[in-house]
């Protein structure tokens, strides 16, 4: 991978023929043992390792269930309720693998912001923070697919009205949707296509994980302070010290995980998913999962459909361009007095579209969407580039590892020379 | 600290993330009533639902379906327990279609254990010829699927409330001599007024539950409220069959991971003290 040189001396003759012919145990030694990492990182730091399990579980948990399920809309919701009732143990797989999308996509947003608070996405990270966001993409298209395959009426309802944005794209669009569809409206090839591509996703996650943490490895972790690593004072071998960390925090998160697996396990979700997919029969309210909501607010907001689906796949698109947005030099928000604020504000305006893509759009609902998304958009395009310019930040500490002293030590200056 | 902060703050914004309330439908919300399987430690009262079993079986199966239960499932841990003889007794009890056979034809024959519960209708049209144009649903997911009440942190705390939604439709009719002029005045054609009703206040169903309907094997009176509640409890246990079994096993991965996350702490500590 990258330059950190790694120490590794075979110590058995079997070791030394296996290092000539494929010096992996080396990659290892380097890569996840002895990596140099910032002594400094937080807990918000533990959440990269969080997604990489539970990324792992939905695989497999995800393998196992369809082993279970068959793909066929006169099939699919007797064979989900068929692993909920006969498939041993199968409750507990669907459970997992339900609620793990949600756990994924709250530790990915803690993981984003955590990347946006300490610009994490500064030089020399843009890359890996663009691999980051193409990553979000394809889990946001896994999850939508993979909420579609029970065939419950959100699962319906759901996939015929994200589907059907796509035909506001002009000039192809119909043929988009009929693509997407197999036909001239949800139906059977259409849950075969999704179950397709639910399948093979998660693969190409994978790959694109191996990419961001092959970026990361090569310009090393951002870390509280934002300051670089300036020398062997400043980090500590990933290993025993972040695996320990991160298997900690893994824990407790799979605690978390576990609340909801045995005693909430369909909050997260929609009643209405367990009643079985009616064409003919709408549901009252048409709801994405929680997590696509402050997207779906902002779709609404716009009043032409182009130009909502638009501003939809902007507000994700936008990330892509974040790291030559923000034109402020320093890095941790710990040090940027203004920048602080804002970003506090733009998390609470996600949460508040979030709450928006809830309702119903109507009335105020739909003018706070438009305010929030107006907002939304301006916090990238107009605030961070303006703030780089007027904020004086705080002064920055030399290294990362006198931060940590002046942390452990806070009593040392106050403390009179005799 | 730095970790009790981390976790305050993810709580709060998971909290927050939550606000997303779900309209509420202009159903009045059901009744609030108790069940013995609420809360972490809940479990099915095998009595309960055995009596629940007879109002479904006497009174509701005669127009509504129960897909996705079988028989043997009466006899499962963790459901009304019923032990094998009774399950065969009531799968006897039934005649279903079988075949084709070695002449190419259908035949019927008793039910076994492995069936699943006989439709009573054979599709759906005939059901709702039968029943003045409504479709009576399936009961196997109704607990499930209907939600008693709404708001975000009321169903984070109180569930969705299905049994309850069961029960308040039950119990809830409002006699026809009572209902208000100006509401009769909309009233359908063989409709009757339910406030608690999803799709409106108007219901097709007939009060279907009277006092000393079912005759209870276990000697407890038959009042409209006790059926209501029993089969509420008996259809909260075919839309979650493992629950006793999840809660169970809920219970012990918690204390599993509690005390792998408390030695891990301990470890990554120890590890941690001398790295400055």
């Amino acid at each position: 991978m990258s330059g950190h040189a790694s120490n590794y001396q075979p110590k058995s003759a079997f070791a030394n023929w296996f290092h000539e012919r494929l010096p992996i145990m080396d990659m290892v030694q380097g890569q996840a043992l002895d990596f140099p990492t910032p002594k400094n990182l937080n807990y918000f730091w533990t959440f990269g390792g969080i997604l990489a399990v539970m990324l792992l579980v939905q695989i497999i948990t995800g393998v196992v269930l369809v082993m279970h399920y068959t793909p066929h809309v006169d099939m699919a919701f007797q064979s989900v309720e068929g692993i909920m009732r006969d498939v041993n143990s199968g409750w507990l797989l669907r459970y997992m693998h339900a609620n793990g999308a949600s756990m994924f996509f709250i530790a990915v947003y803690i993981h984003m912001f955590r990347g946006m608070y300490y610009g994490s996405y500064k030089a020399p990270r843009e890359v890996l923070w663009m691999i980051g966001v193409l990553i979000y993409l394809v889990m946001m298209a896994t999850a939508f697919m993979g909420y579609v395959l029970p065939w419950g009426q959100m699962s319906f309802w759901g996939a015929k009205v994200i589907t059907n944005l796509f035909s506001a794209i002009p000039w192809v669009g119909d043929s988009i949707t009929t693509l997407l569809w197999g036909g001239y409206s949800v139906d059977n090839p259409t849950l075969n296509r999704f179950f397709s591509l639910h399948y093979l996703l998660p693969f190409v996650l994978a790959g694109l994980v191996v990419l961001h943490i092959w970026a990361l490895h090569v310009v090393g972790n951002n870390n509280p302070t934002g300051v670089s690593v300036k020398s062997s004072q400043d980090t500590l071998p990933f290993h025993p010290y972040y695996t320990m960390k991160d298997a900690f925090a893994i824990v407790v998160f799979f605690m978390f995980f576990a609340f909801w697996i045995f005693f909430a396990p369909n909050y997260l979700g929609h009643a209405i998913n367990y009643q079985e997919a009616n064409p003919l029969v709408t549901p009252a309210h048409i709801v994405p999962e929680w997590y696509y909501l402050p997207f779906y607010a902002i779709l609404r907001a716009v009043p032409d459909k182009l130009g909502g689906v638009i501003a939809m796949f902007g507000s994700i698109l936008i990330l892509f361009a974040l790291p030559w947005l923000d034109t402020s030099k320093v890095r941790s928000g710990n040090y940027r007095p203004l920048f602080k604020g804002f970003f506090w504000i733009f998390a609470i305006v996600c949460v508040a579209l979030g709450y928006l893509g809830s309702k119903p759009a109507e009335g105020l609902y739909v003018v706070f969407s438009r305010i929030l998304t107006v907002y939304y958009f301006a916090h990238f395009l107009v605030i961070l580039p303006l703030l780089g310019l007027i904020e004086t930040p705080k002064p920055l500490p030399s290294s990362i590892s006198d931060d940590v002293l002046a942390k452990k030590r806070p009593a040392t200056a106050a403390v009179p020379a005799e | 600290m730095t970790l009790l902060k981390t976790l305050a703050i993810a709580a709060a914004s998971l909290v927050l993330s939550f606000g997303a309330a779900h309209a509420a439908e202009g159903q009045t919300p059901a009744k609030g009533i108790n069940f013995s399987f609420e809360g972490p430690f809940g479990t099915f009262d095998r009595a309960q639902l055995q009596r629940g079993y007879k109002v479904y079986k006497e009174v509701c199966a005669s127009c509504h379906s129960m897909h996705y239960v079988s028989f043997r499932n009466l006899s499962q841990p963790g459901g009304p327990e019923f032990t094998d003889e009774q399950v065969k007794a009531v799968a006897a009890g039934y005649t279903v279609q079988d075949g084709p056979n070695e002449q190419g034809e259908m035949f019927e024959r008793a039910g076994l254990p492995s069936d699943r519960f006989p439709s009573p209708f054979p599709n759906e049209q005939a059901a709702r010829v039968a029943n003045g144009g409504a479709y009576p649903p399936d009961m196997s997911l109704i607990t499930k699927y209907r939600p008693g009440w709404y708001g975000t942190f009321n169903q984070l705390i109180n569930g969705i409330g299905g049994p309850q939604y069961v029960y308040s439709v039950l119990t809830g009719y409002t006699p026809d001599d009572k209902v208000s002029e100006e509401l009769k005045k909309e009233q359908p054609e063989g409709k009757y007024y339910n406030p608690y009703f999803a799709n409106g206040h108007w219901i097709g169903m007939p009060p279907p539950l009277s006092d000393d309907q079912v005759t209870y094997d276990d000697g407890t009176k038959a009042t409209v409220d006790q059926m209501a509640r029993d089969v509420s409890a008996f259809l909260a246990w075919t839309a979650e069959p493992k629950m006793e079994e999840r809660k169970r096993t809920g219970f012990m991965v918690m204390i599993f991971l509690g005390i792998l996350a408390l030695l891990l702490y301990l470890v990554k500590k120890k590890i941690w003290a001398n790295a400055h």
